[in-house]
C-alpha cells in the first residue's frame, strides 16, 4: 500500500536486475533520474552514502562510514544489529576511481574469497545508468557466498529470519 | 513470491536458519568433505554434524554418499532453486537500497537545479 502511495509522487519507478552473468559475476543494473555527476557523489561521499546504504526495512543501522575515495584509498563501513552484540564490518581499498563514470574496490572482510566490484556511472540524457559487476575469485567463492547467504548483508537479512522461524516455530510448536 | 515454491523454500529457510549449516554449505560450495571433517572443522560431535547434514539433505541443499565407512557431502540438488531464491533476495536488497538512493538524487538534482537558476538570475 505504501508503495502505491509513493510511486504516486515518483512516476517512474526504475526496475533493478540482478543476474548471474557466469560462474565468478553478479551483475545488477539500475537506472537513476539524474545526472551520472550527482549519482556518482552519492556513492562516494559518506554522508551521502550514509543516506542510502542501509534502509530503516533492513533492521540494522549503520555505524560509522568512511570512504578515502582514490585510487589505494580504504572505506569502511560498520553496522550494527539490535539483535547481535557484534558489530558487522565491511571494509576494502578502493583499486580505480574515475570521477562520474567509474569505481572499483575490493571486498576484504571475507579474506581471500571476496569479490572485487566494479561500478560503472553511463549518462544517458540526464539520466544515469549503473552497472555493478562483482568478480569472485572463483566460482566456489561465488557458490560459497550464495549458499551461506552471506553477501553484502544477507547475513543480517537470515538472523531476521532466525528470529521469524523461532517465532513460527513457537507458534506452530515445532 | 509463487505459491506452488514456498514448500521448498520454507525446508530451505529452515535448513539455513543456523549458522553451523551455513557455514556447512559454505564449505561444501568450496569443496566435498566427509561428515568427520565436518564436525572437526566445527568443533562438533559427529552426531551433532550428523543431524546438520540430515537437515540440509531433506532440504534438497546437500546430498551424501557413503563410500566404504566413509559418507561424502556435497552441494545437493536444490542448489539451483536456493540460488534462484537468493538472487531474488540479493535483488531487493539493493532494490530497497535504490529506493533510497532515488531520493537522494532527486533532491541533489533538485537543489543544483535551483543553484543554477539562481546564478543566471
Amino acid at each position: 500500500m505504501d508503495a502505491r502511495k509513493e510511486s504516486d509522487l515518483t512516476p517512474v519507478k526504475n526496475h533493478t536486475t540482478v543476474e548471474r552473468k557466469s560462474e565468478r559475476e553478479l551483475v545488477v543494473t539500475r537506472t537513476f533520474n539524474g545526472p551520472a555527476r550527482i549519482v556518482f557523489e552519492a556513492w562516494t561521499r559518506p554522508e551521502l552514502l550514509k543516506r542510502w546504504w542501509v534502509p530503516k526495512s533492513f533492521g540494522v543501522s549503520l555505524l560509522s562510514c568512511e570512504t578515502d575515495v582514490r585510487v589505494g584509498g580504504t572505506y569502511r563501513l560498520v553496522f550494527g544489529n539490535a539483535a547481535s552484540e557484534h558489530p558487522m564490518e565491511f571494509f576494502g581499498r578502493y583499486i580505480e576511481v574515475t570521477p562520474h563514470s567509474r569505481l572499483v574496490w575490493t571486498n576484504d572482510e571475507g579474506g581471500d574469497g571476496g569479490a572485487v566490484t566494479t561500478v560503472t556511472f553511463e549518462d544517458k540524457g540526464g539520466k544515469t545508468l549503473v552497472v555493478m559487476h562483482d568478480l569472485y575469485p572463483s566460482k566456489e567463492a561465488l557458490d560459497g557466498a550464495i549458499a551461506s547467504g552471506s553477501t553484502c548483508g544477507m547475513g543480517e537479512t537470515f538472523e531476521q529470519l532466525d528470529e521469524l522461524l523461532d517465532a513460527l516455530g513457537a507458534s506452530v510448536g515445532r | 513470491m509463487v505459491q506452488y515454491r514456498w514448500t521448498g523454500f520454507d525446508a530451505s529457510f529452515a535448513a539455513l536458519s543456523d549458522v553451523t549449516r551455513r557455514g556447512v554449505l559454505e564449505q561444501l560450495g568450496r569443496a566435498d568433505a566427509s561428515i568427520t571433517d565436518l564436525a572437526e572443522r566445527f568443533h562438533m560431535t559427529l552426531t551433532g554434524m550428523k543431524k546438520h547434514v540430515g537437515v540440509l539433505e531433506q532440504a534438497g541443499l546437500v546430498a551424501t554418499e557413503k563410500v566404504g565407512r566413509v559418507r561424502t557431502c556435497k552441494l545437493g540438488p536444490r542448489r539451483l532453486e536456493e540460488e534462484t531464491a537468493w538472487i531474488e533476495g540479493y535483488r531487493q536488497l539493493w532494490a530497497s537500497r535504490f529506493d533510497e538512493l532515488d531520493k537522494v538524487v532527486e533532491e541533489l538534482t533538485r537543489k543544483e537545479k535551483g543553484d543554477g537558476r539562481k546564478k543566471r538570475e
